[in-house]
C-alpha cells in the first residue's frame, strides 16, 4: 500500500514536469540575455522591452483583445439562452439537441476551420475580423452551455416553483432567480470562453482575412521569420494571462 | 348575495402516478380561517393534494375551487394560495427583506406599499431586527419564519404548508406549533396543513383528514379522530391503541359479548349507534391506553370490563408511566398511568395486574 503510493506519487511528479517543464524553460528563457535560444548568459527585460516596442504586435494584440471580446459576448448570449431552454424540455429531446449541439467540442479543430471558410466563401462574406469572431463564437457556444447547464441542474427546481407561487411569471422568475443564481457560472464561462478564443490558432488561420492578424497568427509568422527570444516573452505572457483567466473561471464556478 | 364561507372545495380529485392512484377520488371542503390538516404517513397522497392546490400538479380528474373559483387551467402565479415549502427554499441570494418582498414586487405593488407590507410581515413573525441577512446566515427557525413571512405578505387567501414543522428539533417544533397557530390567528386567512406527524396535526388543527394510500378515511376535529376513529387504521396512526379482536357471541339490547380472539374470554361491548353488527360478526374494540387504568384487585365497578395480566414492562417518562400489560400469548395492552400522588409506588414487572375500562370507553369497529 504504502509502496504504490510513493510510486504513485512519483509518477504523478513525472507527469506535472512532462506537462509543465517546457513551458518552465520557456518562461526561463524569455529571461535570457543571450540571442540564441540554446544558451544562458544572464538575466535581462530586453526581450520584453522589445515587445513593447513592437508596433505590429501591438496591432495583433489589440485584434485578438477584440475578437476574444465580441465573441465570447456572442457565445454567451447564445449558450446561456440555450441551456436555459434545453432545461424546459422533455427529458429525450433535451439530451438529442444537446448531443448534437455538443458536436462542435469533439469535431476536430481543421475540420470546423475548413468548413467555415467554405461556408464563408460560399455566402460571399469576404474574410475579415468579423468572419474570425463568427469562428470563434461557433465553438464557445457548446463551452458556455455546458458549464452553465451543469449549474442549471444544481439549482433547487423548487425556487422556481416558489417564484411562480409568489406571482412572478416565467421572465420573472428567469430575471430575478434563475439568472442571478447563474451569475458565477456565467462569468466563470464568459472567462473560459475569452482565454479559448485568446489561445485560438486554427480556426483563426482559416477564417481571418488581411489585416486580421491576432497573437497567434503574430506568433506563428514571427516563428517562420526564425526563432527569436521576443517569442519566449511573448508567448511567456500568453501562458501566464491564459492561466489566469482560467484560474479565476474555475475559481468562480466552484462557488 | 350571501357570503360564501367555503375557502377550498374539492371533489373527486384523482391523481395518477403511471399505474398507481396517488390520490384517489378526494372530496373535502375547508372553511373559511380554518386551520386544516391532512394527515398520513409518507405516500399517502397528502403533498400531490396539496400540490395540486397550489398548482404545481395537474389533476387527472375532479375539480378544485378556491373562492368560489374555479381552478382548472389557472397558473400557480394566478391563484389566491401560497405554499410554504419543506425546504423553505428561501432564494439563497437574497437578503431576507428582498425574499420577502418578491412576491409584491412580482405583482406590481407599488413600492411605498410594498416597504409597509414586508415590515408588517416581518413583525408578524417576529424577524424584523434580521432584514438585512442572507437566508444562509439564518437558524432553521429563523428560515421557517422567512419562508412564512414571505408567502404571507401576499395576502393569500389560503395559505398552504408542506411539512412545516419537519426540519425543526422537537422544543423548537412545539414552539412553533403554538406559533403557528397563532399567526394563523392574526394573519385570519385559511390554513391548510401537510404532515404525517399526528401530535402536530392535533394541536394545531381545528379540523383534520387523515389520508392513506391516496384516500381520505376520516375527516373531523382533532377529539373526533382521536376519541372516535373510524378505522383500525386511523386508531393506530393517531396515537396509541389497544386492540382486541373478537367474534360477537350474544346481542342484549345495546349491549353485547365478545369472544375473544387471542386468549379465552369474553370481554362486554357497547353496540355504537346504527350499529350492523350481528351475532358471529366479528368486531374490533379500541382503547386508548390513558383510558385503562390498573388494579391489584379482581372486584369490578359497574360500567367497568377488565382482562387479567401481567406486568411486563414499565416504561418511565417524568410526567406519567408506561406499563405493558401481558394479557394473552399474542396480547400486550399499553397502560399510560399519569403520575400523580396515587401512582408514586408503581407496579413492578411481573405483578399480577386487572386493566380496567369503562365500557363507554371502548370503540366498536365492526369488520
Amino acid at each position: 500500500m504504502k509502496q504504490s503510493g510513493g510510486w504513485l506519487w512519483r509518477a504523478s511528479v513525472a507527469n506535472l514536469f512532462f506537462l509543465y517543464g517546457p513551458i518552465a524553460a520557456l518562461m526561463l528563457f524569455s529571461f535570457n540575455a543571450s540571442r540564441l535560444s540554446a544558451t544562458w548568459q544572464g538575466w535581462s527585460l530586453q526581450w520584453y522591452r522589445a515587445l513593447w516596442a513592437d508596433q505590429a504586435l501591438q496591432a495583433a494584440a489589440v485584434n485578438s483583445l477584440w475578437v476574444a471580446t465580441v465573441s465570447t459576448v456572442l457565445a454567451l448570449l447564445l449558450g446561456v439562452g440555450l441551456a436555459v431552454g434545453l432545461e424546459g424540455l422533455p427529458g429525450r429531446r433535451q439530451r438529442q439537441i444537446e448531443q448534437a449541439l455538443l458536436l462542435p467540442l469533439v469535431i476536430p479543430e481543421v475540420m470546423m476551420g475548413v468548413s467555415l471558410l467554405l461556408f464563408f466563401v460560399l455566402v460571399r462574406m469576404p474574410l475579415s475580423l468579423t468572419t474570425v469572431i463568427v469562428g470563434h463564437a461557433l465553438f464557445n457556444v457548446p463551452v458556455v452551455m455546458v458549464i452553465v447547464r451543469a449549474r442549471l441542474r444544481k439549482l433547487d427546481p423548487r425556487l422556481l416553483e416558489v417564484a411562480a407561487d409568489l406571482g412572478a411569471s416565467y421572465w420573472g422568475a428567469l430575471r430575478y432567480v434563475t439568472l442571478p443564481l447563474l451569475r458565477p457560472a456565467i462569468l466563470g464561462a464568459g472567462l473560459m470562453a475569452f482565454t479559448i478564443s485568446l489561445d485560438d490558432f486554427i480556426v483563426t488561420y482559416f477564417t481571418a482575412g488581411p489585416g486580421a492578424t491576432t497573437l497567434p497568427l503574430k506568433v506563428y509568422s514571427m516563428i517562420k521569420s526564425g526563432l527569436s527570444p521576443e517569442i519566449n516573452a511573448l508567448s511567456a505572457l500568453f501562458v501566464i494571462v491564459s492561466m489566469g483567466l482560467i484560474g479565476f473561471s474555475l475559481l468562480l464556478q466552484r462557488r | 348575495m350571501a357570503e360564501q364561507p367555503t375557502s377550498i372545495d374539492i371533489t373527486s380529485l384523482v391523481k395518477r402516478h403511471g399505474a398507481t392512484l396517488a390520490v384517489d377520488h378526494v372530496s373535502l371542503t375547508v372553511q373559511r380561517g380554518e386551520f386544516f390538516s391532512l394527515l398520513g404517513p409518507s405516500g399517502a397522497g397528502k403533498s400531490s393534494v396539496l400540490r395540486m392546490i397550489a398548482g404545481f400538479e395537474a389533476p387527472d380528474e375532479g375539480t378544485i375551487r378556491i373562492e368560489g373559483r374555479s381552478m382548472e387551467g389557472v397558473p400557480p402565479n394566478r391563484r389566491p394560495v401560497n405554499l410554504v415549502f419543506q425546504s423553505y427554499a428561501l432564494f439563497p441570494h437574497l437578503t431576507v427583506a428582498e425574499n420577502v418582498s418578491f412576491g409584491p414586487r412580482m405583482q406590481g405593488v407599488p413600492q411605498g406599499e410594498i416597504a409597509s407590507r414586508v415590515r408588517a410581515s416581518l413583525d408578524m413573525v417576529k424577524l424584523s431586527s434580521k432584514e438585512e441577512r442572507l437566508p444562509s446566515q439564518l437558524s432553521g427557525g429563523e428560515q421557517q419564519r422567512v419562508a412564512l413571512a414571505r408567502a404571507l405578505v401576499n395576502r393569500p387567501a389560503v395559505l398552504l404548508l408542506d411539512e412545516p414543522l419537519s426540519a425543526l428539533d422537537q422544543q423548537l417544533r412545539q414552539e412553533m406549533q403554538v406559533e403557528l397557530k397563532s399567526i394563523q390567528e392574526r394573519a385570519g386567512c385559511t390554513f391548510v396543513c401537510v404532515t404525517h406527524h399526528q401530535e402536530e396535526a392535533l394541536t394545531m388543527s381545528d379540523r383534520v383528514a387523515v389520508m392513506q394510500q391516496g384516500r381520505v378515511l376520516q375527516i373531523g376535529c382533532p377529539q373526533d379522530v382521536y376519541e372516535s376513529p373510524n378505522s383500525i387504521f386511523v386508531a393506530r396512526f393517531i396515537g396509541v391503541s389497544n386492540e382486541l379482536r373478537g367474534i360477537v357471541r350474544r346481542i342484549e339490547g345495546k349491549r353485547a359479548v365478545l369472544q375473544a380472539q387471542d386468549f379465552p374470554g369474553e370481554v362486554q361491548i357497547l353496540l355504537p349507534d346504527g350499529t350492523t353488527l350481528h351475532e358471529g360478526n366479528v368486531a374490533t374494540i379500541l382503547l386508548r391506553p390513558e383510558r385503562l387504568r390498573l388494579s391489584t384487585s379482581a372486584q369490578s365497578l359497574s360500567g367497568e370490563q377488565s382482562l387479567a395480566g401481567s406486568v411486563e414492562k414499565v416504561l418511565y417518562s417524568g410526567s406519567d408511566r408506561r406499563y405493558l400489560v401481558r394479557c394473552g400469548e399474542r396480547l400486550v395492552w399499553n397502560v399510560r398511568v399519569p403520575n400523580d400522588e396515587s401512582g408514586r409506588n408503581g407496579l413492578q414487572r411481573g405483578d399480577a395486574v386487572h386493566v380496567r375500562w369503562q365500557i363507554s370507553d371502548a370503540v366498536v369497529l365492526s369488520e
